[in-house]
């Protein structure tokens, strides 16, 4: 192919004790391209950009930018030859303000004044409208993305790194962030672009790289292939929608009436008013960016936080004054966003975690005294039922990939058979395949007979299995409306066109 | 040069050899230490750890070895509780002395009675004491969200000054000519706690320190509440979501561990020292944070733990007198030991890598 190569990789390889991250990975990126690196959860990519950035160094192989060798001791060097990068998770102080950020995160700041003077010309030059005096803990996701990438590109790069940028936007703001990086690339910037969005991926890059179990398994054209071909080079295996039976719902089982709740994080989000109805075999789906209140919805339905006992009510009963145990004997049963902390805990093995919200409905302590022999079945049964990829039921949680935690987390709540099950963030980092399986899983348990609350972030799991949807910002829920019907543009209105874009109202979003 | 990797899971094997690993360290630091004094390191380090368990005196020091083990032991396995759901009860000292006060103010209200109930009485009383004493920084914490450290630490000087009333004052010895200290229970049987075969060191304290070494063990691997102990340690948001009350296991672990450090009091005050007194407490309260420590936070490692530091104390005072080794040697050689322990715990959440070394070079 003729083309200017930015930058090259040869036979990079790099072993982590147990698990090769990389095994003789050879691309190369040309100039002014959008370069998509894809695969599922721990196929390697992680370990690749690392590498690219200096943050971890190569067992084997080189790279090469613009045709010199190119072996970054340090992000830092990484930096200097023009290699920037965009984390998932933003390392941003939320009580400074815009500038003070920006000049944190660079090896040369220049003076306050002219700093902000340069942000300002940046953001407006590349339509991302960003004020440098105000403090990052008001801005919204999207607008702490701006903060992140603008000073990536005040230090005028020649390859942007973005890890899994839209997973935080609304569907208007992904818009504008992509015409952010189409303009950067006709100017000539490169542009790594990490993620497991098919759809982005189509519409926004050149070329993409695939890569399975550390190795690539092809390159292609997005533009020229289907989100399901990718799909299936990204798994190696064919894959299954979410097939949704269609039935008509039940009697109400959840309803939530006038459910106010202080936030319990100083940077989090009170519920002010959230109302709504889940009937049985209905699956209800709360969207909305992240920091809207979801973490609070969920932690008022498990019974984390309490509140008033009619604000949250099964088959009618009032249950909002009780805890997570009397929840799930009355049959709710819900998996935090969290997987390593809060739904599980690192540290202990899948036996000990399968207690850890098992113990009620599937009955595995006897007069306080716990039935290690019950639990270990419990164990193997959602290793087995759910397809949980570890080396048996002894391993501690943490030592899981993602992925696999998610599953087995799920598998533990959805195998109690609640009759209510709420869930945030169900297929947050988890591989396409294991998504469609968990989503299959929830609809099942719908069919079953259960009200199903799915808090997530990515609009096209709500649209693949909600019969309802109704947007989450800043605490409040809209009227929930059918999803049959609705367009992405809607669903973007739902949820929050009014913030973000021209910098209106201000959202509180926790670190 | 080195690198440290962390292992995907906390190695087993080394969690169980760091603390031997800990002391062969000691044993030949220490070893250099005595060297630099002047004096043999072999002929030291053989009077601290062999002599005591099968030297000349041994008949006799092993008792004491037992004398010393049992309230450490019953102490620090209280406290081991807490602080595996991370709640620091560092006032120990404290609820033993209030113990010791509460159970022998029992025995000593009912002179000169003989019944076969006081005895039971007292442990009762004793156990009771050390409670209370911790269940005020317990309140404290789950009412009013005070630090347990500070308070529970600081109510150690007031039970030490309570102590010199109880001495001078309200538990005195009518008897005693007008001398501090109480009346000496090893004189009134009903509320004595000899030795059970004599020459062994062996009394109730030791007896009770071993099935409260039992009871935890089935507590933490067996029972729901042991459960919720180490989640709420390990994952407080976890716990939380398992639906385990913070306030709750405050109350509880701070209780447990007050109520076996009082008790550990009145078998002392009973047994071993014989009468309330001034100097009464020798700081086991403190030096169980050590052994609990020690012993892993586990019932049986904290058994070994407390049978160690017994050795080291009984071995260090022969050192002491018989090779005229300073006791702030053996000070120093017992901070060692600590101190090697928490280095090489390392190896148990790490592994030490030279390849990164030999990657450098090239």
């Amino acid at each position: 192919m003729a083309r200017d190569v930015l930058l090259g990789l040869e036979g990079i390889s790099k072993t982590y004790p147990g698990v090769k991250a990389n095994d003789g990975v050879s691309f190369s990126i040309g100039a002014g391209e959008v370069h998509a690196l894809l695969g599922e959860n721990g196929a390697g990519k992680s370990t690749l950009v690392k590498m690219i950035y200096g943050l971890v160094k190569p067992d084997e192989g080189r790279m090469t930018l613009r045709g010199q060798p190119y072996a970054p001791p340090e992000p830092r060097a990484a930096r200097a030859a023009g290699v920037a990068m965009v984390f998932q998770h933003f390392s941003l102080f939320d009580a400074l303000n815009v500038a003070e950020n920006v000049a944190l995160g660079m090896d040369n700041p220049p003076p306050m004044r002219a700093l902000e003077g340069r942000i300002r010309e940046v953001s407006e030059g590349y339509g991302l409208p960003l004020d440098p005096a105000r403090l990052v803990g008001d801005l919204s996701a999207g607008e702490r993305q701006r903060v992140e990438i603008i000073r990536c590109l005040l230090q005028d790069p020649k390859l942007l790194i973005m890890d899994e940028p839209t997973s935080v936007l609304t569907p208007q703001e992904v818009d504008i962030l992509f015409g952010t990086l189409r303009q950067l690339a006709a100017e000539g910037t490169s542009i790594l672009y990490i993620s497991h969005k098919l759809e982005e991926i189509k519409a926004l890059c050149d070329e993409a790289t695939i890569l399975r179990r550390g190795k690539v398994v092809g390159t292609c054209t997005p533009r020229e292939k289907s989100a399901r071909e990718m799909a299936e080079m990204m798994v190696g295996a064919t894959l299954n929608v979410p097939k949704r039976a269609g039935k008509e719902p039940g009697p109400v089982a959840l309803k939530v009436q006038e459910l106010s709740v202080a936030s319990p994080s100083a940077f989090g989000t009170s519920l002010k008013g959230v109302n709504f109805e889940v009937r049985q075999g209905e699956v209800l789906g709360i969207g909305g960016v992240a920091g809207n209140g979801q973490d609070e919805l969920l932690l008022a339905l498990s019974g984390e936080l309490r509140t008033p006992r009619d604000t949250v009510q099964i088959h009618g009963r009032g249950i909002g004054d009780s805890g997570p145990n009397d929840r799930r004997r009355d049959g709710i049963c819900a998996a935090p966003e969290e997987r390593l902390g809060h739904a599980a805990a690192p540290d202990m093995s899948l036996t000990e975690n399968a207690l850890l919200s098992g113990a009620v409905r599937r009955g595995l302590t006897k007069r306080g005294f716990i039935d290690w022999a019950r639990t270990r079945d419990f164990a193997e049964d959602v290793v087995r039922t759910f397809d949980v990829r570890t080396p048996g039921i002894g391993t501690a949680a943490r030592a899981l990939s993602g992925g696999n935690l998610q599953k087995f987390v799920l598998g533990r709540e959805i195998m109690q058979e609640p009759e209510v099950i709420v869930v945030n963030q169900p297929t947050w980092g988890v591989d396409a395949a294991a998504a469609a399986f968990i989503r299959q899983a929830l609809l099942n348990r719908a069919e079953a007979g259960a009200a199903v609350v799915v808090i997530s972030q990515d609009i096209d799991e709500i649209m693949e299995i909600a019969d309802r949807f109704a947007a989450l910002n800043e605490g409040r829920l809209s009227e929930p409306v059918p999803t049959q019907g609705l367009t992405i543009d809607q669903i973007g209105l739902m949820l929050g066109g009014a913030h973000g874009m021209h910098q209106a109202e201000v959202s509180h979003v926790h670190a | 040069m080195f690198t440290l990797e962390k292992r995907p899971t906390p190695s087993k094997a080394w969690a169980w050899g760091t603390p031997f690993l800990a002391v062969a360290l000691t044993m030949v630091a220490g070893g250099l230490l005595f060297a630099a004094l002047g004096k043999d390191p072999f002929a030291v380090v053989r009077t601290i750890f062999w002599d005591p368990l099968f030297g000349e005196f041994a008949r006799y020091l092993r008792g004491q070895l037992l004398v010393k083990a049992a309230p450490l032991t019953l102490i620090a396995v209280g406290l081991a509780l807490g602080f595996r759901a991370g709640i620091w009860n560092i006032g120990a000292e404290g609820q033993y002395i209030i113990g010791a006060i509460t159970g022998a103010a029992i025995g000593l209200a009912v002179y000169p009675t003989e019944s076969r109930w006081i005895f039971p009485l007292m442990i009762l009383g004793g156990a009771f004491g050390g409670w209370v004493w911790a269940m005020i920084p317990a309140l404290l914490r789950t009412k009013f969200n005070t630090n347990e450290i500070l308070v529970s630490l600081m109510l150690v000087y007031v039970a030490e000054t309570i102590l010199s009333k109880a001495a001078t004052g309200f538990l005195r010895n009518p008897e005693g000519m007008g001398f501090p200290g109480s009346r000496s229970f090893s004189s009134y049987a009903a509320a004595g706690n000899p030795e059970l075969i004599a020459g062994t060191g062996l009394h109730w304290g030791v007896v009770a320190a071993l099935i409260a070494v039992i009871w935890a063990y089935v507590l933490l691997q067996r029972h729901l509440l042991g459960y919720q102990i180490k989640l709420a340690g390990q994952a407080p948001r976890a716990a939380r979501f398992a639906g385990v009350s913070a306030d709750r296991l405050v109350m509880l672990c701070m209780g447990m561990s007050g109520a076996l450090a009082g008790l550990a009091g009145l078998f002392e005050v009973t047994g071993p020292a014989g009468q309330i007194s001034i100097d009464f407490n020798v700081g086991y309260g403190f030096t169980a944070i050590i052994v609990a420590f020690l012993g892993r936070l586990n019932p049986f490692g904290i058994l070994l733990a407390a049978l160690l530091m017994a050795l080291t104390y009984v071995g260090g005072e022969m050192a002491a007198t018989n090779l005229g080794l300073p006791s702030s040697a053996i000070r120093v050689f017992q901070g060692m030991l600590l101190f090697f322990l928490l280095a090489v715990d390392l190896l148990s959440n790490y592994r030490i890598r030279l390849a990164g070394a030999a990657r450098e070079v090239r």
